[in-house]
This record gives C-alpha cells, sequence and structure tokens, in this order.
C-alpha cells in the first residue's frame, strides 16, 4: 500500500523503478540465457559497467539526501564511500587465504612483504561477512556521527562546512596513502579471489553483483524518499530553508542535520561496498577530493533534490566518460569541462528541471502557434 | 599542425575504424593515461607503440594483415583502468595490449588479463614480485636497475653512508627493502641508512634535504639512491643544488628519473647527478641512432627524446612480432607458447631476451646527467643481467620461482613446499 | 686485492707524471723564442691532450693532472671546458676540439690546442669527452690550483675553498705556496680553513690538536664531517678522538641553536608559499563569494607564462622573472576577467553553482594547456640571482629562491592591502562586499566591480604562478595540487580578511614544519588539516570572522 502511494506521486520514480526492476529480469536473462553471438547478447562487460553506475547512482543519491533536502554540502562524501569500500575490501582480502602470492594463511600479502609479523587489531573479525558488512555500515556512519555532532552543534555552515568535509577526505587520503597504516598504500586492496564462497570471476557472481546493486538503489530510493516525505524528512526541508526560523520554533537543528548527514555516509559506505567486488579494486585515490567534487557535479546535473536525478545525473556523467575516453582519449577533457559549465548556466535545475520543465515549455508553445495559426486559418475560413 | 591532423586522423580511424577494415586486421590495445597526473609520462609511450605499428604496417603488416591501434583513456584512474582494459579486450576483441605504467594500475588490470586471457606488454621498471602468465615484463626488475647501481656506488664511488629516498608506495618500499637487505649483506651498518618516504607529488623539501646534508656530513662518503617519483623530482633536485649540495658531494642516483622527466626541467641544479637505466638515449649504437631518427620524423618536434620505457616498447612490440609469426597466429595462449625464447635487438647494440619467467634480458647503465639534459654513460654491466622476478634478497620470495615451460608452467613456484600459488586461473 | 691494484697504478703514475714533467721542464728550458719553440710547446701539449681520448676515467684523470702541470698558456682554457662539458673530439679527425652548441643542433669548433676556428659540424659530427663526478672534483681543484694565483682575491678565496672540497693532499703544497705571498686578509682566512682541513688528517699529533682546537668556532661542513670522522676513528689516539668529540659537542650546540633558526624559516617559508596560493582566493572566494575550482589553473597559467617569457627572450634569463611577474598578472586576470563575464556573471548569490562550472572551467583549462604545450612539464629556469643560498651566519644558510619568495609575498600582500584600503576600486570593492544592494543603490556599477575583482585576485593568481615556477614543476596539472591546501588556508583564516589568509599561511606553514621531524611529512600534514577541523568548530568562522550583516548570511 505504501508502495502503491509513492508510486502514484511521480513519473520520474517510475521511470526509476521500473528500469531498475526491468533491468534485474532482461541483463541476467540477456547475459547468461542469451547465447554470445546473438545480437541481445549482453556482454560481461557491459554487466560490470552497469553494475559500477548503479553503485555511483547510489552514491549520488545519498549526498542528494543531505544536499537537496537538507542543504548541507558535502564535499568530502567520497571518503564514506571509500570507507565503506575499504570494509569490504578488508573482508575480500581475508577470504583469499592460503590463495595470496606468498601463500601467507592470515597475512595479505602486501603485508608478508612490509615484514608485518601479524594482522594488525583493526583487521581482526573482517573474515565474517556479517563483521564486514556491520562495518561496511559503522565505520562511515560513526565517522559521520562524530564529525557531524562536532560540526553542527558548533553550528558550522555553508563554505565553511563544505570546506571542512574536504580537508576531512583529504586528511583520509594522505593517511590511507601512508603504508604504515597497512592497508596497502597506494596499491590498496586488490586481486580479490571471491565472495561468500563465489568466484568474483564468474559471470554468475557478476550478474547476481549487479542485481544486488539494483535492489539495493531501489530500496535506497524508497527508502530516501520515505524518509523525506515523513515529518522528520520535512522539519530536515525547513532548516535547508531556513536554518534560524526552524531552530526559533523549537527544533533542534543540530540533531535533525547530524541524523541526515549520519544515514547519507551509511548509505554511501553501502555504494562503497557494492562497487568494490565489481570493479575488484579499492585505493587510496577514492579519497581525492576532486573524486568528491566531481560527485557534487553528477547531483546538480542530475537535478539535486529530486533522488532519481542524482542517479540520473550520475549514470550520465560516467556513461560519457566511459564512451568519450574510448572515442575521444585526446581530447575528451573539454567535452566534459563543456558538458558542466554548459548544464550549470542553462540548467539549473539539472535534467530533470528541464524535462520537468518541457510539459510546461511545450504547452506554451503550442497556445502561442494556435492564437498565430489560430486567428490566420479563421480569418481564411471567415470569407 | 601535423600532430592536430594526426589527432583528427586517429579519430577519423577510431570511429570509422570497425567500418573499413572489418575482420582482416589485427588490434593492438593502446592502455596509457592520457589525461590524469600519468599523462606525462603515459602519452609518449601511446606515441610509441603508434609509431611501431605504423613502421611494422610500413613494412607489410604482421600474417599478411594490416595492424590496427585501438586507444583508450584510462585517465589516471586506477579502476578506470580495469574498466578500459575489460572493454579492449572483451568489446574491441583486441589482439594484445601495451599498456600500464603505476604498479597499481597494472595490479588493478590483472584480474582482466588472467580472465580473459589477453596479452599485456608492461614497459616500466617496477618492484618485481609478480609474473602473470598473461603479462611481460620488458621493463628492469630490481636486479636489472637497484643493485647494480648499489654495487656501482660501492666498489667505483667508496661510497659508505646511504640515504634511501622514495615516494611512499610500493615500488620505492619493496626497492629499499631488497636494498636494505643487500647492504646488510654486504656490511653496511644500521645507522649509516637513513630511510625516507614522501607523500605523491611532495614539494617541499627544504627539511628532509637539510637531514641529508646532516646525514652527509658524518665524515664518510654518502650517496641518495632516490625511487622519488616523477612529480616531486623537480623540488627535490632544486632544492638540494640550492642548500649547496652538489653531485660531488652527495650524489643522487634516480631509478625514475630519465631523459623525458629532464626535458621537463631546470637541467642546471642536477648536472653530475646519477640515474640507472636499461637503456639511455645517449647510447652509441647504429639501431639507436635509426630509432631516434624515426622517433623524431613521426613526432614531428626534433625537440623531443627518447627514453627507457620507450625502449622496453620497441623491444616488447618486436618480441610480440616474432612470436605471431612463430606461432603463425595471434591466439593468446599460443603467443605465450611462442615468445619464451625469442630474442630481438634491443637499442644499445644488444640483443634482449624473453625469458620463461616473462622477464627479458637487458643490460644495466648508469648515467651522469649532463646540461642538455642528456646522460653520460660512466659505467655498464659487461653483459645482459636476466630479469629476476622473484628476488633472492628478501625472506618470502627467496624461495619462489616464476618458469612458464611446461611442464612446471608457474608464476609462483615454492621451491621448498612444491606448490603453486597466487594463481587466479586453472 | 683491489687495493694492491690501485696502488700499483699510483706507483705508475707517478713515474709517469714524472717523466711528463721532465718533457715540460725540458720544453720550457729551450731557450730561443722562434716559432720552433712555440709549435714544440704545441707538440708536447697535444701529446698530452691526446691523453684524453681514452674511456677510461682513470686515466682521464691522469691526463688532467698531467695537463694542469702543463705550462702551456691553454692549460686553463682546456681544463675549464672539460669541466664544462665542451671539450669533444672531432669525429672525422679524432682530434680533441672546444665545441660550442649552436641552435641548429651542431657544434662550432676549435682546435684545443691552437685555439684556431675549425668550422662548423653537425650533430653527430663532434663526440663529447664525457666526465664524471670524481674527475669533476679533481677539475675543480686543479683549476683551483691554477687560479689561486689570480688577480681577483673573490677569485682566490673560491680557489681555496674549492680545494678545501676536493681534499686532494697533494693540493696542499699550493696552499702552502700561497700562504706566504698572499696579502688579503680575507685570502688569507680562506686558505687558512682549507689548511686546516687538511691539518685534521696530519700525521703529527701536535699539528693534528691543535687543527681540532681552532675549529671550534668553525662551522663550515667539510670540518664538521672531517671532525665525526676522527671521534670515529679507531686508529686516531685517545686524546685526539676526545679532543674531536668536545670540539665538536660545542660546534653541534651552535647548529641545534641554528637549526631552530633554520626550522621558523622553512616553515616561513612554507607558509608564504600558501599564502601566495591562496591570497588571490581569499578575494574571490572571500569577497565575492564565488567558489572558484579554477583557482588552481590560473596559477598554472601564471606558470606557463613565465616558461612562455623564457622562450621568448632566452637573452634575458636574468631578467625574466621580471617581465613574468606583470606579464602573468595580465594573462591571468584577463582569462579570470573573461570567466566573470563569461560564467560567474550568471551564477551570482548562488556560491554552490559556480562551484560547478568553475570545475567545468577548470578541466577545459588543463586540457587546453595539454594541447598547447603537451602534457609533458617545462622547463622553467632559475635566474642566477635566485639559486644558491645566502650565509646568514657562518653554518646558517638560507636558501635565496625561498628568501626571495618569501619577500616577494609579503610585498604582493602589501601592494593588495594598499589597493584594498587606498584606491577607489579598493573602496568600492568593500563597499560592494558589505551590502551589495545599498552599494548600488550608492551609484556603484557593482558588475564592473565584480568583474575588476574578480580580475584582481585572478591576476595574484597568475603571480603566484610565476614564484611556484621557480620551486615545482610547470604542468597542466600544477594548480590541482594546491586548490585544497588554498580554501584550507583561507577558511581557516577567515573568509574575507586578507590578514586572517597571511597569519593563517604563515602558521600553518611553521605548524607544519615544527611537526615534521617528528611526526614526518605525510603525518604532519594530517595533523595539521585535523587541527584545522577542530579549530573550526571551536570558532566556526575562521581566526579573523567577519563582522557585520554580510556575515550572517
Amino acid at each position: 500500500m505504501l508502495l502503491g502511494r509513492l508510486i502514484k506521486q511521480d513519473w520520474g520514480r517510475s521511470i526509476l523503478l521500473g528500469t531498475l526492476g526491468v533491468m534485474c529480469v532482461v541483463v541476467p536473462v540477456a547475459n547468461l540465457l542469451v547465447p554470445e553471438d546473438s545480437a541481445f547478447h549482453v556482454s560481461t562487460y557491459t554487466v560490470t559497467l552497469l553494475g559500477k553506475y548503479l553503485c555511483y547512482a547510489l552514491l549520488a543519491m545519498a549526498l542528494d539526501l543531505v544536499w537537496g533536502y537538507c542543504g548541507i554540502l558535502s564535499l568530502g562524501h567520497g571518503a564514506f564511500f571509500a570507507l565503506g569500500g575499504y570494509a569490504m575490501g578488508m573482508y575480500l582480502m581475508r577470504q583469499i587465504g592460503t590463495r595470496g602470492v606468498y601463500g601467507h594463511p592470515e597475512l595479505p600479502d602486501f603485508m608478508v612483504f612490509l615484514n608485518w609479523e601479524e594482522l594488525p587489531w583493526y583487521w581482526f573479525g573482517f573474515d565474517a561477512f556479517w563483521f564486514a558488512m556491520l562495518m561496511v555500515v559503522l565505520v562511515p556512519g560513526l565517522l559521520a556521527l562524530v564529525f557531524g555532532w562536532l560540526a553542527f552543534r558548533s553550528r558550522v555552515t555553508g563554505v565553511y562546512l563544505s570546506i571542512m568535509t574536504q580537508a576531512l577526505t583529504y586528511a583520509l587520503l594522505l593517511a590511507f596513502y601512508r603504508n604504515e597504516m597497512g592497508f596497502g598504500g597506494n596499491n590498496g586492496l586488490t586481486d580479490f579471489k571471491d565472495i561468500l564462497g563465489a568466484s568474483l570471476q564468474s559471470d554468475v557472481t557478476r550478474v547476481v553483483l549487479f542485481v544486488v546493486s539494483a535492489i539495493a538503489l531501489a530500496l535506497t530510493y524508497l527508502f530516501c524518499r520515505f524518509v523525506v516525505t515523513s515529518k522528520l524528512g520535512r522539519v530536515v526541508t525547513a532548516v535547508r530553508d531556513a536554518d534560524d526560523r526552524t531552530r526559533f520554533i523549537g527544533y533542534r537543528v543540530e540533531n535533525y542535520k547530524v541524523w541526515i548527514f549520519t544515514v547519507s555516509a551509511v548509505l554511501a559506505g553501502i555504494a562503497g561496498a557494492l562497487y568494490v567486488p565489481q570493479v575488484g579494486i579499492i585505493n587510496p585515490s577514492e579519497f581525492e577530493p576532486l573524486k568528491s567534487i566531481e560527485l557534487v557535479v553528477w547531483v546538480a546535473l542530475g537535478g539535486r533534490g529530486t533522488l532519481y536525478g542524482a542517479a540520473l545525473g550520475a549514470v550520465i556523467v560516467n556513461y560519457a566518460k566511459t564512451w568519450m575516453t574510448g572515442a575521444f582519449p585526446e581530447v575528451w577533457p573539454f567535452a566534459l569541462g563543456g558538458l558542466f559549465i554548459l548544464v550549470t548556466l542553462s540548467l539549473p535545475k539539472g535534467v530533470v528541471g528541464l524535462v520537468r520543465s518541457l510539459p510546461y515549455w511545450l504547452a506554451l508553445r503550442v497556445r502561442y502557434m494556435y492564437h498565430k495559426w489560430g486567428s490566420l486559418i479563421r480569418a481564411k475560413f471567415s470569407h | 599542425m601535423k600532430s592536430i591532423t594526426r589527432s583528427v586522423a586517429l579519430v577519423a580511424t577510431l570511429l570509422l575504424g570497425p567500418f573499413i577494415w572489418s575482420a582482416d586486421t589485427i588490434k593492438v590495445g593502446v592502455l596509457h593515461s592520457l589525461s590524469g597526473t600519468m599523462a606525462i609520462s603515459e602519452t609518449t609511450l601511446k606515441d610509441t607503440v603508434l609509431m611501431m605499428i605504423d613502421r611494422q604496417n610500413e613494412a607489410g603488416g604482421l600474417l599478411g594483415k594490416k595492424l590496427e591501434a585501438v586507444v583508450v583513456d584510462p585517465a589516471s584512474d586506477w579502476p578506470l583502468f580495469a574498466e578500459k582494459a575489460r572493454e579492449l579486450l572483451e568489446k574491441q576483441q583486441v589482439d594484445v595490449v601495451f599498456g600500464c605504467w603505476t604498479s597499481v594500475s597494472r595490479k588493478s588490470v590483472l584480474p582482466v588479463f588472467e580472465e580473459l586471457n589477453g596479452l599485456l606488454f608492461y614497459p616500466v621498471q617496477y618492484e618485481g614480485e609478480e609474473s602473470s602468465k598473461n603479462v611481460f615484463y620488458t621493463g628492469a626488475a630490481p636486479n636489472q636497475q637497484a643493485i647494480p647501481a648499489v654495487d656501482y656506488l660501492m666498489n667505483d664511488i667508496e661510497v659508505k653512508r646511504w640515504v634511501l629516498a622514495g615516494t611512499d608506495y610500493v615500488y620505492p618500499r619493496t626497492t629499499n627493502k631488497i636494498l636494505e637487505a643487500y647492504l646488510k649483506a654486504n656490511g653496511v651498518a644500521d645507522e649509516d641508512i637513513m630511510i625516507n618516504y614522501t607523500p605523491f607529488g611532495h614539494s617541499d623539501w627544504q627539511t628532509i634535504v637539510s637531514d641529508i646534508k646532516k646525514f652527509g656530513s658524518a665524515g664518510k662518503k654518502t650517496a641518495v639512491v632516490s625511487t622519488v617519483n616523477g612529480d616531486a623530482n623537480v623540488p627535490f633536485y632544486k632544492e638540494l643544488g640550492n642548500q649547496g649540495v652538489s653531485a660531488e658531494d652527495i650524489p643522487v642516483v634516480a631509478f625514475s628519473l630519465g631523459e623525458e622527466e629532464l626535458s621537463g626541467f631546470d637541467t642546471g641544479p642536477l648536472v653530475g647527478h646519477l640515474a640507472a637505466w636499461n637503456y639511455f638515449m645517449s647510447v652509441d649504437a647504429e639501431i639507436n641512432d635509426e630509432f631516434i631518427d624515426a622517433w623524431l620524423e613521426f613526432i614531428d618536434d626534433d625537440d623531443r627524446v627518447t627514453n627507457d620505457p620507450m625502449e622496453a616498447h620497441y623491444i616488447g612490440f618486436n618480441m610480440w612480432v616474432e612470436a605471431v609469426n612463430k606461432a603463425g597466429t595471434t591466439d593468446a595462449t599460443a603467443v605465450q607458447d611462442a615468445i619464451i625464447g625469442v630474442t630481438v635487438p634491443n637499442l644499445s647494440g644488444g640483443m634482449a631476451t624473453m625469458m620463461p619467467n616473462h622477464h627479458i634480458t637487458k643490460p644495466v647503465l648508469i648515467g651522469e646527467i649532463q646540461a642538455d639534459g642528456q646522460f653520460d654513460i660512466v659505467w655498464e654491466t659487461p653483459g645482459t643481467v636476466v630479469g629476476d622476478a622473484w628476488t633472492d634478497h628478501l625472506e618470502g620470495s627467496r624461495d619462489i620461482t616464476a618458469d612458464w615451460m611446461k611442464p612446471l608452467a608457474c608464476g609462483n613456484y615454492n621451491v621448498k613446499t612444491g606448490t603453486c600459488s597466487g594463481q587466479n586461473y586453472e | 686485492m683491489k687495493v694492491a691494484a690501485r696502488s700499483s697504478t699510483r706507483i705508475e703514475f707517478g713515474r709517469w707524471v714524472r717523466s711528463c714533467l721532465v718533457i715540460v721542464v725540458a720544453a720550457g728550458l729551450v731557450p730561443c723564442f722562434g716559432l720552433e719553440e712555440k709549435s714544440a710547446l704545441d707538440a708536447s701539449f697535444q701529446a698530452t691532450v691526446d691523453l684524453l681520448k681514452t674511456r677510461s676515467f682513470g686515466e682521464k684523470a691522469e691526463a688532467a693532472r698531467a695537463i694542469a702541470a702543463h705550462t702551456h698558456p691553454r692549460t686553463l682554457e682546456v681544463l675549464t671546458a672539460l669541466l664544462d662539458a665542451e671539450l669533444y673530439t672531432e669525429r672525422k679527425t679524432d682530434r680533441v676540439v672546444f665545441a660550442n652548441g649552436l641552435d641548429g643542433g651542431g657544434f662550432n669548433i676549435r682546435d684545443a690546442v691552437t685555439g684556431e676556428g675549425l668550422g662548423q659540424v653537425g650533430r653527430r659530427g663532434a663526440k663529447k669527452i664525457s666526465v664524471n663526478n670524481r674527475l669533476r672534483g679533481l677539475l675543480r681543484g686543479l683549476i683551483a690550483g691554477i687560479r689561486l694565483d689570480d688577480k681577483d682575491p673573490d677569485d682566490r678565496i673560491a680557489a681555496a675553498e674549492a680545494i678545501a672540497d676536493g681534499a686532494d693532499s697533494s693540493m696542499r703544497e699550493v696552499l702552502d705556496a700561497r700562504l706566504l705571498v698572499e696579502s688579503d686578509a680575507k685570502v688569507i682566512a680562506a686558505i687558512e680553513t682549507a689548511l686546516v682541513v687538511f691539518d685534521l688528517d696530519a700525521n703529527d699529533e701536535t699539528i693534528r690538536l691543535r687543527a681540532i682546537r681552532a675549529s671550534a668556532s668553525n662551522l663550515d661542513g667539510r670540518v664538521r664531517e672531517k671532525l665525526t670522522g676522527i671521534s670515529n676513528d679507531p686508529v686516531a689516539s685517545e686524546a685526539i678522538q676526545e679532543a674531536a668529540r668536545e670540539t665538536l659537542e660545542s660546534i653541534e650546540e651552535t647548529v641545534a641553536r641554528y637549526k631552530t633558526i633554520e626550522t621558523v624559516f622553512f616553515g616561513l617559508s612554507l607558509g608564504s608559499v600558501l599564502v601566495l596560493a591562496a591570497i588571490g582566493l581569499s578575494i574571490t572566494f572571500g569577497v565575492m563569494g564565488v567558489i572558484n575550482m579554477a583557482h588552481g589553473e590560473l596559477i598554472m597559467l601564471g606558470a606557463y607564462t613565465t616558461y612562455v617569457v623564457q622562450t621568448l627572450f632566452p637573452g634575458a634569463l636574468e631578467y625574466s622573472l621580471l617581465i613574468a611577474v606583470p606579464a602573468a598578472f595580465f594573462v591571468s586576470g584577463l582569462v579570470g576577467i573573461g570567466i566573470e563575464r563569461g560564467i560567474f556573471r550568471f551564477l551570482y548569490g548562488r556560491p554552490l553553482e559556480t562551484l560547478l562550472a568553475s570545475f567545468g572551467v577548470s578541466l577545459v583549462l588543463q586540457q587546453a594547456v595539454k594541447t598547447i604545450f603537451t602534457a609533458l612539464n617545462r622547463p622553467v629556469a632559475t635566474p642566477q640571482w635566485m639559486s644558491g643560498s645566502f650565509e646568514l651566519l657562518d653554518g646558517l644558510s638560507l636558501t635565496f629562491n625561498r628568501l626571495y619568495i618569501l619577500i616577494f609575498a609579503g610585498l604582493i600582500f602589501a601592494a593588495l592591502v594598499l589597493v584594498l584600503q587606498r584606491t577607489r576600486l579598493g573602496l568600492e570593492v568593500r563597499a560592494v562586499t558589505q551590502n551589495r544592494a545599498m552599494a548600488r543603490a550608492m551609484g556603484i556599477r557593482s558588475a564592473r566591480v565584480d568583474a575588476l575583482t574578480f580580475g584582481l585576485g585572478a591576476g595574484i593568481a597568475g603571480v603566484a604562478g610565476v614564484a611556484l615556477s621557480q620551486l615545482t614543476n610547470v604542468g597542466p596539472y600544477l594548480g590541482r595540487g594546491y586548490i585544497v591546501d588554498s580554501f584550507m588556508v583561507v577558511v581557516f583564516g577567515g573568509v574575507g580578511n586578507l590578514w586572517g589568509t597571511l597569519v593563517a599561511g604563515l602558521s600553518l606553514g611553521v605548524a607544519n614544519k615544527f611537526l615534521e621531524p617528528y611526526a614526518g611529512a605525510v603525518v604532519a600534514k594530517v595533523l595539521v588539516l585535523v587541527f584545522i577541523i577542530l579549530f573550526i568548530q571551536w570558532r566556526p568562522r575562521g581566526l579573523f570572522p567577519q563582522k557585520g550583516r554580510a556575515a550572517e548570511s
């Protein structure tokens, strides 16, 4: 019933959920059952690529929740994504077991050749899937909670907050690059073998991961939708539009901000955890401040404050990147940069805003035409 | 102007390529970053491969077919490397790939190549500790660069005190670990070794250079073994020069500083410092002159230089051509079998052979930086050195060996336990 | 085994030098001054110079010593050319020549013995006689030995220092000989320092002890190096080791004191770079509320302008920076005004959208530079006056480039404060910042002010690029490394406050440098970042918060 009510309201949501639903059926069939030489076959390359887009879409949605609905522009959301990814990566590393290069039963390869004697304490427990999944949620969540609690309580707002989130991800970037940290330094975590006993190299595992990502994206969407339409969500939107007024009415603004920021960080962490097994590597470059900024661009390009717009933006930009780095490897940054400028200037509400205003624009056009031509026609026929 | 026409032609080829020469071409993938931080080094390698393809086509192609380049830009983004590798192998169906520079990019694409049984020629000196069925390492392993360089400093310059300075990533870490073990085995005391790691793109070297200066004023000849990566080098050498550390006081021997990097430097403060490579543009050989002329003509710019990774691609490309001719097909498995033992000329007047561990034989040269950005070769190994995938100087890898010939056919065989591990394929 | 081999070469070498000397002396003794005698001298010099045509550096060293001992007038010239890598062999005739590189790639060559011009040869027409470090050190010593008799006292001081550097004991006698005839006090001091270095190795215990004691106030690096060696030398007697240790201790004390001064300087210098990079941003970000992600690229354009200036005026390297500063200001400033008029103008009041658009601009600028100049780094030369270091006290020297950049940052800051406080534009800028609507009501054309302010901020970024070109790589991604740091500095100092940016930049630089020895470069930086994050919790508007109504929104 809830589902029905949610879907009734907005076509964007129907398209998103519909597309995800269709993909969940079509992609597995087209990849696993349709023979390879058929025109309808979907290659594994496409499956992993789509899976990656879905993870990015999930991440973009998480950012849209805080930025679009609460007005908190985080320029460091990549950090939560990467932390979730690292938690998953650590689980996958532990699954390698004795199949590593040096065959050490416990230590990952990079620790063996850096002469680590034993597993550092923070690696314990990651051999259990449930523990790793708990960490995927807890680590980004706790970091966001502490950071948010500190920042929102002392009313750090606007650009100050944005730059602080950037400092956060930058500090983590530098820290994770250090080999002493025990996370593999610049190389990060890679060479994964299997997840829950299923080989990561097999097509079936890939398709399953893809379907899981699609379902996760759909659920995240419904969850975010639920959050923003709840009473709490209304307060959050009020905070976005008039921080002080909401405070004067008697709401503890900082609590709402911390809450929504933490939820968003957890979602970003989940996106990271789904991303890592599909691309096969997690390394500190995910903490790069520029990546977080690019993420903001996805949301803006799609249309902030709509959730599905964020997902759409993520897919558009990343598809453009995939296509252009292959088709015009020498000049694609011109096109991508130009696209960002153009969208900001001419589409302040993003692609979704454009599509939304299209019917109105068309209606105007039609009415204009009707008046112009209509009078002509009337004049002609009145004789 | 010519470069613009060329890139237009290239784009056109890429867009129309599939329609013009459908099935009767052999596709060669080029997986080098053309944007992002690694573009500085990797763009040249892309051009090198394009030149080799041109030359091969002029010489009549391969197996009666034309070669066709498929260039993609992984944009210095490591997950994108994996994606692009899959695109090349699965979507574009290329027969061979030349690419990667950093270790992390190689690690990122490795599972893809192993899963889809592709061929990757990797042209850069690296830390070793790897031998894959699908990768051919045409750059130097540590025993083909680092250890001979230290030998030279120890025996010819009589260095007694060592600074091992590097950027904090896996290549310097491993190289320095190997060197530390090697130095200690040669009787160097703990307090005579200083190890220092800096982040990527480190630009403020004041403190470190001042520390090095202090370390070097202990009455023993001191040298710096630098595995400092690309961008951090300019500020490092500038600071050395400005703080009055000359190459005669404390020579720096670098493993990642070649002609191409020098062409972006004001070489003044660098004169006399050293670099260890397997090829220098200044090598006095007929074949090298011919290669340089061809390169300058291809790139249409007389100021461009050649460097060691370019030579590695030159060797790798010719080895692949030779192996394809030998096997009579571009099929990956057939080429993997055929290429072992293939011998082609290198650019310093000798020969390079592909060894069963997928590394090649190389001479080791030490050069001193000159004011014109070239190296004067001051020392070289008498013959070629065989690349060692698994170093003998580290505990973990001493017992491991790589041999891709049957019956062993394993890149990671532990002689003690008799097991073959770390493989992603049957 | 190896030692034995070496000493036997040395004996042979000694014999060989002596025989050479005999030839030379014989040549000099020929009493008449005819052409024949001159050509005989030439011939013997020719024979000596030809010894350089060997691949072995050991043999080259012997040849260099023989040349230095020769009486031929061109001795100094040959040795200097060898040191400067201007001595070649002509491929065709295999004779030793001086070669000057031509722009087109070939060489202008002259005979090394007669000095007679031999015309031009192509790039492959001559082969360089290569030298290595050891040979270079020897050459410097030999040249110094010859130049110790130079007229200019500064040259003599340099020569004495070079001899001490070379530490070639055969040169000691040259110094002794010079000391007897030397009259200039400074030169005598330099020679004595050099002699102390030799005396520290003396076999005679009293001389050695005296030398050790005499060097207590000597902060010269060579002396310290020697003393450390002696204090650990098991062959030296107990008394000598003890004396060396004591002397070292007193030296170390002074050094430790200097080290602190040095760290402060390093910190200020790092801080001045941060200030330079951030100050333009402080204007565009603080004053105008524009989040300009392309700020780093404007810095990069300034650095490239320096490169272009140096390429256009290859002869004026020493002045190139003076030309580059205004040039970079105009280039970056114009590009900045272009960006403002073309893009940001439409986005006022929407600061976050300026972030997105300027991110696109930064991609486009990077790619544009890459297309024009290729992805390779461009070499930017450092003028002579910016190389080397300035000796503040004996043993405490500050590098010139850092020093100048520190001063330069100060000047730029002062100029900017003056512009904002004392000019009409500054007044208008401040008015618009404080209350745009009111300023417009008072008749200020805010659009013009916006464009000029943005141009000013962008121009300063370009000027910062000129300074950075002297410290780091000039490549398409130069700006990326500074953008995050710049934002950090501006926010830490307080948005919209120039003094805040100055204090923030300098204090972050110093903090970083004091942490670095304990924590390492990376952890120091992480700690500084964590500190900023915590500091902002305490003072959410930075060090110097902006006051007034505008600050609230």
